[in-house]
């Protein structure tokens, strides 16, 4: 599946989208629920085109233009924290290590 | 006065005099805590003897006239976006209900060795995502003043407990109003401070562009106090600031006489009560009085913010979002599971309420491939010229002022079924966060019985003003001085 | 149809460890290797507990910025950092960060020589990023289990441009990296600890041809031996797909080590919408010219000028000099025994590359840990090139000094191992053992020349091995002579 082409001028959010993004962020949705997402999320993309009207074409993103730059840490070792602790924490474990259901390949 | 009521100046006076101890001060507070929370619902946590054990350890600080700060002893609370070593941190969440964290956030971490005492964590909406607190995964916090009206969002339980008198200060968070916009409804001061300020190590993050940690408290004096305590360059928050931090308490009542107040145009014609409109009316006079010049300014981009502010925060929350798996901490399904990415989706639509997969589904969308130049790149680049508003703004006068809220706190259910109307709540405080610069929420007056704040807006690090502005402000008026009668 | 000859297209990103002391956000050690209980060396940060903040750690930059320099390209004066954004559960903030659109360095180039053709050849290189490595995942049944000691390590992502057409090349290529990292000090080489893996992208055409065939993606390879295999077996997977008619599809592929296969890693389409965005826990990083220069004057002299290098001061070829230069300790080792010895470089040169090399390999020594002083092993030269011990005795002393690397003198005093070359003696030893065999002897003067190494040999287990072969051979031809 792959979103529709773009076409920002008149956003549309279709139920099949909402599947695509909802897996892409790991939530499974109930089918009901998609549509309400669908006409939910086409409103508030509907809303952001008024970004539309700005004209950005000199404008550097704001992100990238930082008051501060080369912000380190020298590499020197801090203590680590307690493995028991971390352990205790966990859904589930198996000795020392973190154990999760079987992994498909599909990274 | 009831000590649950006293401002930290005060309290502070009473236990270096020792008129009164921590214990007692604290005590008094846990036992206003067990009156009035029920009603409330600003806690989702209190420890109350661990508390009782480190406000005992206070009074021998206080005791030895060693090492004494002027929050040694004084009881507090965070929202519960801050990691507590030992203590649960849910962040108003069903994913993290049961997460008790192994670290602590720098800023508490600062406050504990202060001598400060910490009585729990206060509700909010599920990871800050709200104006209302009504997205809290666990209740709603009520308003004091109204109990059936919301305390703002998402530091709702924050501001609620200080205006309740169920802690002497909190620690909130502020990603788009999230201080000052509970501030504002439940009459206190909150200062969202200058990005980097304060260390967000051990805040869960939000949007970690715009995330801002701050004190809420009863009076201007009280939120220099806190602010000079947690502000400052913590080696584990890459962007804090590493600027010094002033002794802001010191020069409070320097004159601000001839300073000049900037009335941004577009606030004003934004739309906002009339009760709100006329009392922010009185204090662009009470400003005047104090020989203020007042201006009228322009921030031509005001209509862009709200949008700007919510596909970055979509886009940022998505991400910060996503280590929220069920395999390592927290919520993980009780559903039978064939694989980890089972788990992981389970695990989600069970811990996540409904604003929150809005979010972070809008987020995945904006950023997918393709989009990112017409929405998250678009928006950094409003976000550009946002910036750069409030720097010509600042050329023309010293601080802003504005309405915190278009409106005053509404009733609880009001708005929650229609997200971009709640949205649009927060259009006069989320450009500041896209700004990066400080802005504090003060009360200024009462609509139809309910509060209503205003915020002081200034440049990058210029806190010492609006403190001193704020400070001059409360010299001359009482509204911080109200406190809501609860029955 | 089986006349047609293809010519495979190659690419190769190979992720590089890099030899920081900590990890590339936290201050865990980086130092992972296997023999660690497993998540012993972990914070918030590195195993994404919520509200652990990054903090980048300078080193891995400068070292990233070291090998960009060292593979020519151009050093980028903006680094910033990016969120890939996907789920596993090695990956604990379920995004990596990651370089994007500004990586530390791009538009390199490294040249290598192709063994098939012996010809030089340039491979070109894309881009070199730094970003984070994931946890360590092994599956067990119907689990999977994790440890994070891993998990933040930095990793140097270097891509290079298709140029490669050969196995041999895409091998030529990735020990030249593995050199060249180790050479800056900057990766381990160790390859059994994981701290290199490659990926290779190939795609086949019609020799000669100019068009772009779909190419296949082969992840996950930890070795020179799976690289080479790999590579090769998808090499001719795609030939033989074309010679059938068939099309190759674009995918991701995975290597069976035991079958000795590739096979499809067919993922959701979602997988390579990894929703890239700017970091913003990390400001940018600006590299400006004086730290770059401070940076390039640290690079230590690389293999390809050592070899030049080498071939002229010690008149080696090319090929014995790479023998040398391929471990930066080895050629460091050759040059000091130069030094300190006076026996011919030559002599070194086979020394080092014959018995000596036979030990380390032996005794699987780590090349970077040669338990013999350079000192040490010049004395044994120096003696044997004298002639104050024999080949055979020299060979038992290097043995001794890998075990114990005693000295060289004291070892010969103790073992009483100075080689016997006193004519008297053994001219007395010759006569004795020519009268105690007398028809040998009979039978060397009757015309059976080849008893005469019969005789040397008496005379090496009379001696224990010690006497001068030189000197005896001199000694038995008179004396043989004499008796006729
Ligand atoms: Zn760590």
């Amino acid at each position: 599946m792959v979103i529709s082409p773009i076409d920002t001028a008149t956003p549309s959010i279709s139920t099949d989208t909402v599947r695509y993004i909802a897996y892409l962020i790991r939530l499974k949705i109930l089918d009901e629920e998609t549509k309400v997402f669908s006409q939910q999320f086409s409103q508030i993309i509907e809303y952001f085109q008024l970004l539309n009207e700005i004209d950005t074409r000199e404008v550097p993103p704001a992100n990238e233009n930082c008051p501060m730059n080369n912000v380190f840490r020298d590499d020197q070792v801090l203590p680590s924290m307690s493995r028991e602790e971390f352990l205790n924490n966990l859904p589930q474990h198996e000795g020392y290590y973190v154990k999760v259901p079987l992994i498909f390949d599909d990274r | 006065m009831e000590l649950y009521n006293l401002s930290i100046r005060k309290a502070h006076e009473l236990l270096v005099k020792k008129q009164i101890s921590s214990v007692e001060l604290t005590s008094a507070v846990l036992a206003n805590i067990h009156r009035l929370d029920p009603k409330i619902r600003a806690y989702l946590t209190v420890v109350e003897q661990r508390a009782l054990e480190q406000a005992r350890k206070a009074d021998i600080r206080l005791h030895s006239r060693e090492n004494i700060t002027p929050l040694t002893g004084i009881p507090y609370a965070v929202k519960d976006c801050f990691s507590t070593r030992g203590i649960r941190t849910t962040c108003g969440s069903k994913i993290l209900q049961d997460y008790i964290p192994q670290y602590s956030a720098s800023v508490v971490e600062k406050l504990n060795n202060a001598g400060a005492v910490l009585l729990g964590k206060h509700n909010m909406d599920e990871f800050g995502m709200g104006s209302s607190c009504e997205n809290s995964a666990f209740f709603n916090t009520h308003n004091p003043w109204n109990l059936e009206r919301v305390p703002g969002g998402s530091s709702g339980g924050s501001a609620a407990s200080v205006s309740a008198g169920l802690s002497l200060f909190a620690i909130g968070e502020d990603t788009g109003g999230s201080i000052r916009m509970p501030a504002g409804f439940c009459n206190i001061v909150g200062l969202k401070p200058t990005y980097g300020r304060v260390s967000r190590y051990g805040h869960i993050a939000l949007v970690s562009s715009f995330d801002s940690v701050g004190p809420l408290t009863q009076d201007v004096y009280d939120c220099a106090t806190v602010l000079q305590t947690i502000a400052g360059k913590d080696p584990k928050d890459g962007t804090s600031l590493p600027d010094p931090v002033p002794i802001y308490t010191t020069s409070l009542e320097k004159s601000i006489n001839g300073l000049r107040l900037g009335i941004p145009r577009e606030y004003f014609q934004a739309g906002m009560e009339a009760g709100v409109e006329t009392v922010l009316q009185d204090a662009i006079r009470v400003f005047e009085k104090l020989g203020m010049q007042v201006q009228e300014v322009s921030l031509p981009h005001t209509r862009a913010a709200l949008p700007v502010y919510y596909l970055i925060l979509f886009a940022e929350a998505s991400a910060n979002l996503a280590r929220f798996d069920g395999t390592r901490f927290g919520y993980s399904t009780n559903q039978k599971v064939e694989s980890v990415i089972d788990l992981i989706l389970q695990t989600r639509q069970e811990g996540f309420g409904e604003e929150v997969k809005r979010r972070i589904m809008l987020g995945a969308y904006t950023l997918s491939a393709g989009y990112y130049d017409a929405y998250y790149l678009k928006a950094q680049k409003v976000r550009s010229l946002i910036r750069e508003d409030f720097r010509s703004a600042f050329e023309k006068c010293d601080v802003l002022l504005a309405p915190t809220c278009p409106t005053t706190a509404f009733k609880i259910g009001e708005k929650k079924q229609d997200p971009l109307t709640m949205y649009l709540s927060d259009i006069f405080v989320v450009a500041t966060n896209l700004a990066g610069v400080p802005a504090l929420s003060l009360p200024c007056g009462f609509s139809e019985g309910l509060p209503v704040g205003m915020q002081l807006i200034g440049n990058h690090l210029s806190e010492e003003i609006l403190f001193q502005i704020g400070y001059a402000y409360q010299a001359e008026t009482e509204w911080h001085n109200m406190h809501p009668l609860i029955t | 149809m089986n006349t047609i000859k293809y010519e495979p297209i190659i690419g190769l990103e190979i992720h590089a460890e890099l030899l920081t002391i900590t990890k590339m956000f936290c201050g865990c050690s980086a130092d992972h290797s296997s023999l660690l209980e497993p998540n012993t060396l972990i914070c918030p940060v590195c195993t994404g507990l919520p509200g652990a903040m990054p903090v980048l750690n300078k080193k891995a930059v400068e070292q990233s910025i070291l090998v960009g320099l060292a593979l020519n390209c151009t050093i980028n004066e903006v680094n910033i950092f990016a969120r890939k954004n996907y789920f596993y559960p090695d990956l604990p903030k379920g995004y990596q960060i990651s370089q994007y659109d500004h990586p530390v360095a791009s538009d390199g180039w490294l040249d290598i020589l192709d063994e098939n053709e012996g010809t030089r050849q340039r491979v070109r290189i894309r881009r070199a990023h730094l970003e984070e490595d994931t946890a360590k995942l092994m599956h067990k049944g119907n689990f999977a289990l994790i440890d994070f000691n891993r998990a933040g390590v930095p990793l140097l992502e270097i891509v290079s441009e298709p140029d490669m057409h050969s196995v041999q090349a895409i091998l030529s290529y990735a020990n030249k990296i593995r050199a060249i990292l180790r050479y800056l000090g900057v990766n381990s080489g160790d390859m059994e600890k994981g701290v290199l893996r490659f990926e290779a992208n190939i795609s086949v055409r019609p020799l000669g041809s100019q068009e772009l065939n779909t190419r296949t993606e082969i992840k996950n390879l930890n070795s020179f031996r799976s690289l080479t295999q790999a590579s090769s077996y998808e090499i001719n997977r795609q030939i033989d797909l074309y010679n059938n008619g068939l099309d190759v599809n674009l995918e991701t592929l995975g290597w069976d080590e035991v079958k000795g296969e590739t096979y499809s890693q067919r993922g959701k389409e979602e997988a390579h919408d990894y929703r890239y965005f700017p970091e913003p826990d990390i400001p940018p990083i600006l590299v400006d010219r004086s730290w770059v220069q401070t940076i390039s004057s640290q690079l230590p002299e690389l293999p390809d000028a050592k070899n030049k290098r080498f071939m002229e001061e010690y008149g080696l070829s090319l090929q014995e000099v790479r023998s040398l230069t391929y471990e930066k300790e080895f050629a460091d080792f050759f040059e000091k025994v130069v030094t300190l010895s006076s026996s011919p470089t030559k002599m070194i040169y086979n020394w080092l590359t014959g018995e000596f090399t036979r030990q380390i390999n032996e005794r699987n020594i780590d090349i970077q840990k040669i338990p013999v002083t350079p000192e040490n092993f010049a004395q044994l030269l120096d003696l044997f090139s004298s002639r104050v011990i024999n080949d055979f005795t020299a060979k038992e002393i290097l043995v001794e000094i890998f075990i114990s690397n005693k000295n060289v003198r004291d070892i010969i005093s103790e073992k009483g191992l100075l080689q016997i070359s006193d004519e008297n003696y053994l001219t007395d030893l010759i006569n004795r053992i020519l009268s105690e065999n007398p028809d040998p002897v009979k039978q060397y003067l009757a015309g059976k020349e080849s008893l005469f190494q019969w005789f040397m040999g008496q005379v090496s287990r009379e001696t224990k091995g010690k006497s001068d072969p030189q000197v005896v051979r001199q000694l038995l031809q008179k004396i043989l002579k004499n008796n006729n």
